[in-house]
């Protein structure tokens, strides 16, 4: 039996030769094992070296894999070719963000706008500006107090959701689904005091009511997390502040 | 020197057309034009209602021209459209626990469907009565 071969177009940019994108198509061998990054590491390994792909985990944990498989914002680690053959598959860098090199697309903005959100957990201080001592113990949580936010935290920072997200692609001055979603996940910690710092992020034109509710972003979500529920959420307590705000003005 | 040269593309005009989930959303948006329309007509009566018999009958002839018909029956098939999706999405926008559970989606949906129906029913038996 001859080997069934599967057609790949991959958008290539190398930023020292061309000027811009173009589509190189290459033909493997057709495995229906085989993930979207295996097929890029038999690319790499066997037909041209020079192609360029962020990976590390293969199994969905890293977030490093993101691309776009015909048009729709995968992990490369988590899409399988049985999928799409016997017809061919398109890959592009992931949409809404710089392309670098190839598939590997520059993610800066990305990565400065989880860092803006403070993403960690800000412990209440008593009125010597201190927070507990490590010999008082622990911060202690019940599995309900959990539940409230353990959806949004387990985000891997792959990027999808912004690749998903035409309002970002429109104006990269949006929050974006990831980093919102985060700010849901610290908000709405037991443990966590730092709501006020982080709901002028929220409340400001780019924050949340940056966002339309396309919904997008949840449906490529590859963990699950349900960043377009969280940005309605922190849309009700910004509304809620702001209601509060007219009343009692700080 | 480095070679860096980050090549950013534009988001085409018809990015909507591409994807089957963003036309949704584009029709779901592109509703409220003609919600819009059908806003003015209603208010557009109310104006004529308040002029008298005589320009409210002619309103209400005017409604019975095929293009009005036409016209409302679009404004209502985008209303559902927007009804029904909007209803779908509603619960991401709740948060309601109880006895430490999230109360399921589907509770908040047919609260939204039981809201609905008994609102029209209120609206039709106050026209009719």
């Amino acid at each position: 039996m001859s080997q069934k071969i599967i057609e790949i177009d991959i958008l290539r940019y190398r930023p020292e030769l061309d000027d811009e994108p173009f589509t190189q198509v290459f033909e493997i061998p057709y495995n229906a094992d085989m993930s979207i990054l295996e097929a890029l590491q038999y690319i790499k390994d066997h037909l041209d070296s020079t192609i360029s792909f962020r990976w590390s985990c293969r199994m969905a944990i890293c977030g490093s894999c993101g691309l776009m498989v015909n048009g729709v914002p995968k992990l490369g680690c988590k899409a399988f070719l049985r999928d799409y053959h016997p017809k061919k598959i398109t890959l592009e860098p992931l949409a809404n963000f710089p392309i670098e090199r190839d598939l590997v697309v520059v993610m800066d903005d990305f990565i400065k706008k989880l860092e803006e959100i403070k993403p960690y957990i800000i412990p209440v201080k008593n009125e010597e500006g201190k927070t507990k001592c490590l010999s008082d113990g622990a911060y202690q949580q019940t599995p309900e107090q959990m539940e409230k936010y353990k959806q949004f935290s387990m985000c891997i920072n792959c990027g999808l959701c912004y690749a998903a997200c035409p309002q970002y692609g429109l104006d990269t001055k949006f929050t974006g689904p990831a980093a919102l979603a985060l700010i849901a996940r610290y908000n709405r910690d037991s443990r966590d005091a730092g709501s006020a710092e982080r709901m002028k992020i929220v409340s400001q034109e780019e924050g949340v009511w940056g966002c339309t509710f396309v919904g997008y972003c949840s449906v490529v979500c590859p963990k699950g997390v349900d960043p377009a529920a969280a940005i309605q959420l922190l849309k009700v307590e910004s509304s809620k502040d702001y209601l509060i705000g007219m009343f009692k003005p700080e | 020197m480095s070679k860096r040269k980050p090549y950013t593309r534009e988001l085409p005009n018809d990015w909507w057309m591409k994807q089957l989930f963003y036309t949704k959303y584009m029709l779901r948006e592109g509703s409220s034009v003609f919600i819009t329309l059908y806003s003015l007509i209603l208010a557009w009566g109310i104006l004529r209602l308040s002029q008298g018999e005589v320009a409210f009958n002619a309103w209400m002839q005017a409604l019975q021209n095929p293009f009005s018909i036409f016209l409302h029956s679009i404004a209502l098939a985008f209303a559902l459209y927007h009804t029904i999706t909007w209803f779908s999405l509603a619960p991401k926008a709740v948060d309601l626990w109880i006895k430490g559970k999230r109360l399921d989606d589907k509770i908040i949906v047919s609260g939204h469907y039981a809201g609905f129906v008994g609102i029209t029913l209120f609206c039709l038996l106050v026209i009719i009565l």
